[in-house]
């Protein structure tokens, strides 16, 4: 099988799957880090969202091949301690329950305020709506990234 | 994770600590401190603070997600009177030496632990008052304590940490003081998620996370419902890198690998053959089922009161209605998984999400042929459940598969396996009729309900029995191919909706206000004095008016239109007024309001989200939720195809608590049933269109677009 050289929050990482292994089960399979879920595997609910040069995708659908040389966060990078704006608001306002979407949800969000820092309704509604929340979290994501959008701004 | 042994170790190792044995459940009432580990195994629920001031809860119940964990750390840490942040909630392993009720389900973790914790948390307190009075030479009655300290006169102060070994030699008498309600400084206020931190950064482990040096990956294809495996051609699959298995188990076909994903792709070639001798059953299927049984089956009669044929005879009107819901799966955002070695027989090791421990080692005994004390289950966190972890099928898959292949294995379901493989709420059709006198009054109340392989979709002690006269409550249980389960707020999640639904018709038949019908039909319920109902009809009252109050009821402006909706389920009382307006003539769903009575609430926070949670839940799948069958096998199967509500879809809700000292009862489910009426019955008066089939989208095109 071929060889993969990855820079997964900042480190590098070599892999040997197969051309067409999707990211997510080169991240959760191979280089053991499960912060980021398989939800559907069809780019349908965000569970595996990570950031791909800043940029939020899901990794259930994107292959190994297409994503070498390119710069990869997970959850478990996007800070060392929970201290990215995102995180803190999604403790304070106290959104997860079982918490299983809260990486994907939490990925999309700061790719959102990333690149646009005061983010209307309007976009927020556009950039969530594609993260399943099973529980019914919605309205606490919603208020959580308001509150991320006042610390970023501190 | 750790066990029980080892935790026990760890804490009477850390020199003088204070471990409090008690019992979490209803067959043990005492407290004790303990002085050795064997006096351990006499408990089932333990509380160490050690000399650090660190303070464990070891806890039997498994977290899904409705916060039990946080809840039970807020109590602990009241009575104990330390903050919430001193206080870790250690999961145990499953251990039915130990634990009564080690499951999630019914709406039940709370209202079964609340005296018993609270106990705990107030005896290690009075084991370490009487440890600083020993220590000072005072009296108890001149201490009192306050964050972690115990506080005497003269400005005397210690910390809990210094009086740890001395405490752990004090008797726990057997009547502790609790404090009073009203003295509460954490329970009832906003609390976070103890396990946000974990989440937030995704260090979280739930049993799909779970890995063990050596193990393998395996899938499953399962058959459609009523069908058998005949045959399979596994030659390709086979030749995929990293496969090491394909084989028969039953009438699966697992595959075995060395990732995820080259099970996956192995699993898409292998070619498989089904063979039935039955009728295999679809859509049109089940609705003859439902056709024929509602006019010649034979129902089992569930309640009879009065007289029901001479009330309708005598009736000066007759309201009758037909509800109908479908099969739903849970989808929990984690699929079913489990981890198995079952190499050897004599010690078997099970790791996973799971809801029902209890009810599930005793199968897995069964099947693998060994006795139960051989087999270990460890419980992860679980990503979601809504009921579909009290199943067992997935955990005896994977030990089974394990014994058979000799290998430690971790079975995983794909999306389309977790919503196609069964276990689903039951399918059901409700015929509702009410005898009307010339005085408007209800006279007679007669439910049938049919479920598919659901030995009983009524509730036959429910509201409104005991406010009409002459009832006929029936039930029909059809024994379908397509397995069924329990779904969060079993059967209610459904039967709510039609009951409120009719109730509000009848009111509109009659010309009554449909709130004032059910205060009238409560009045009845109280003035008769009824005894053995399973509802409060003054706690039921205080829920409606309050929601009224809330919502202006009958106040609103022009082009507002607010249906009601009540509902009585695992003791908890939920109100409910949904708020539709008309926009360029069509109907969208601005608001609902929630008044939930669930006695003292434990943790604000938590309690807002599962009421949040639940009117999302129930929004979505009222109006969404169903799977069409066709030979056998449901069409949707993904959630390309099975619509979940999303972001963008969710109305504004306003929520509130009674507040009335009452012990707390459930609240992971009971805020779920009433909306689907709420919201029929606003749709009704903006449109005067009446729902009565779920998925409600599939039935009206102005409500398609409602959200």
């Amino acid at each position: 099988m071929p060889k993969y050289t990855l820079n997964v929050n900042g480190q590098q990482k070599t892999v040997e799957v197969s051309e067409d292994t999707p990211l997510l089960w080169v991240l959760r399979d191979t280089l053991k880090m499960t912060g980021t879920k398989y939800g559907c595997g069809m780019a349908q609910c965000g569970a595996c969202t990570v950031h791909l040069d800043g940029q939020a995708i899901r990794s259930c659908v994107m292959p190994i091949s297409a994503v070498e040389n390119a710069k990869i966060t997970t959850i478990e990078g996007l800070s060392a301690d929970g201290s990215h704006p995102v995180q803190r608001a999604w403790n304070e306002i106290d959104v997860p329950q079982c918490g299983y979407c809260q990486a994907g949800q939490i990925m999309t969000a700061s790719a959102l305020l990333k690149e646009n820092p005061n983010p209307n309704d309007e976009q927020i509604s556009i950039a969530m709506s594609g993260n399943i929340c099973r529980c019914g979290t919605y309205h606490r994501i919603n208020e959580a990234i308001k509150l991320a959008v006042q610390y970023s701004k501190k | 994770m750790e066990n029980r042994r080892d935790f026990l170790k760890k804490a009477f190792l850390s020199t003088g600590s204070l471990i409090l044995g008690f019992g979490i459940n209803e067959s043990f009432a005492g407290v004790s401190t303990l002085k050795n580990i064997e006096e351990a195994s006499l408990f089932n629920a333990y509380l160490t603070i050690n000399s650090t001031g660190k303070i464990k809860l070891f806890s039997p119940n498994p977290e899904i997600g409705q916060g039990i964990k946080t809840a039970f750390a807020v109590i602990i840490a009241e009575e104990l009177d330390v903050d919430i942040s001193e206080v870790e909630v250690v999961q145990a392993h499953f251990d039915p030496t130990r634990f009564d009720r080690q499951e999630t389900g019914g709406s039940g973790a709370i209202r079964h632990s609340w005296e018993r914790l609270r106990k705990a948390g107030a005896s290690a307190r009075y084991a370490l008052v009487q440890a600083a009075a020993q220590k000072w030479g005072v009296s108890a009655d001149t201490l009192k304590t306050d964050n972690g300290k115990v506080i005497g006169q003269n400005g005397k102060v210690a910390i809990y940490q210094e009086l740890v070994a001395e405490a752990s030699k004090i008797q726990i008498p057997e009547k502790i003081t609790l404090k009073s309600t009203e003295s509460f400084k954490q329970i009832g206020k906003n609390i976070k998620g103890i396990d946000n931190q974990e989440v937030i950064t995704g260090r979280a482990i739930y049993g799909i996370d779970y890995f063990e040096e050596g193990m393998v990956y395996a899938q499953m294809i399962r058959p459609p419902f009523g069908k058998k495996l005949d045959r399979f051609d596994a030659s390709e699959a086979k030749k995929i890198e990293g496969i090491s298995d394909v084989l028969a188990v039953g009438d699966k076909v697992a595959i075995v690998g060395n990732s995820t994903w080259q099970v996956m792709k192995a699993r898409k070639l292998i070619d498989v053959i089904w063979k039935s001798d039955k009728p295999i059953e679809d859509d049109n299927f089940h609705n003859k089922i439902f056709d024929d049984t509602m006019n010649n089956g034979k129902f089992d009669i569930k309640r009879s009161n009065g007289n029901i044929e001479m009330a309708f005879k005598e009736a000066s009107q007759i309201v009758e209605a037909t509800y109908q819901g479908p099969f739903l799966p849970h989808n929990s955002m984690e699929p079913m998984n489990f981890f198995a070695d079952a190499r050897n027989l004599n010690s078997v090791r099970l790791v996973g999400p799971m809801q029902n421990p209890v009810r599930t080692r005793p199968l897995i005994s069964k099947l693998l042929g060994t006795p139960a004390e051989n087999i270990s289950i460890q419980l992860t966190k679980m990503g979601g459940a809504f009921g579909r972890r009290i199943a067992p099928d997935f955990s005896l898959e994977a030990a089974e598969l394990s014994k058979v292949i000799q290998k430690p294995v971790k079975l995983y379901w794909t999306r389309e396996d977790d919503m196609t493989g069964g276990y689903y709420r039951p399918a059901v059709r409700y015929k509702f009729k009410a005898a009307i006198d010339k005085n408007k009054n209800i006279t007679a109340y007669s439910l049938k309900g049919i479920g598919m392989s659901w030995n009983n979709v009524v509730r036959e002690n429910n509201f409104p029995v005991g406010a009409i006269e002459n009832i006929l409550i029936e039930n029909f249980e059809y024994k379908s191919d397509i397995t069924t389960g329990y779904w969060r707020a079993p059967i209610t999640n459904f039967l709510a909706f039609a009951e409120q639904a009719f109730l509000d018709e009848v009111a509109t038949k009659i010309g009554k206000d449909p709130i004032q019908l059910r205060l009238d039909l409560l009045k009845i319920v109280k003035e008769k004095g009824i005894k053995n109902l399973t509802y409060d009809p003054q706690r039921f009252e205080e829920v409606i008016k309050k929601v009224a109050e809330r919502a202006n009821w009958g106040k609103k402006p022009k082009g507002v239109f607010q249906g009601f909706s009540v509902y009585f389920s695992h003791n908890s009382y939920v109100a409910q007024i949904a708020e539709v307006v008309l926009e360029k003539s069509k109907p969208a769903l601005k608001k609902v309001y929630a008044v939930v009575d669930c006695g003292i609430v434990v943790n604000m926070s938590g309690a807002k989200n599962q009421v949040y949670g639940s009117i999302v839940d129930g929004l979505g799948h009222a109006l969404f939720g169903k799977l069409s069958f066709e030979d056998g096998l449901p069409q949707e199967n993904n959630f390309n195809s099975f619509r979940l509500i999303r972001f963008n879809e969710v109305p504004e809700i306003d929520v509130h608590f009674i507040e009335n000292g009452i012990s707390p009862t459930g609240l992971g489910e009971p805020a779920l049933p009433p909306v689907g009426g709420a919201l029929a019955n606003a749709f009704a008066k903006a449109t005067k269109k009446r729902l009565y089939i779920q998925p409600f989208a599939d039935q009206n095109e102005h409500i398609k677009d409602i959200l």
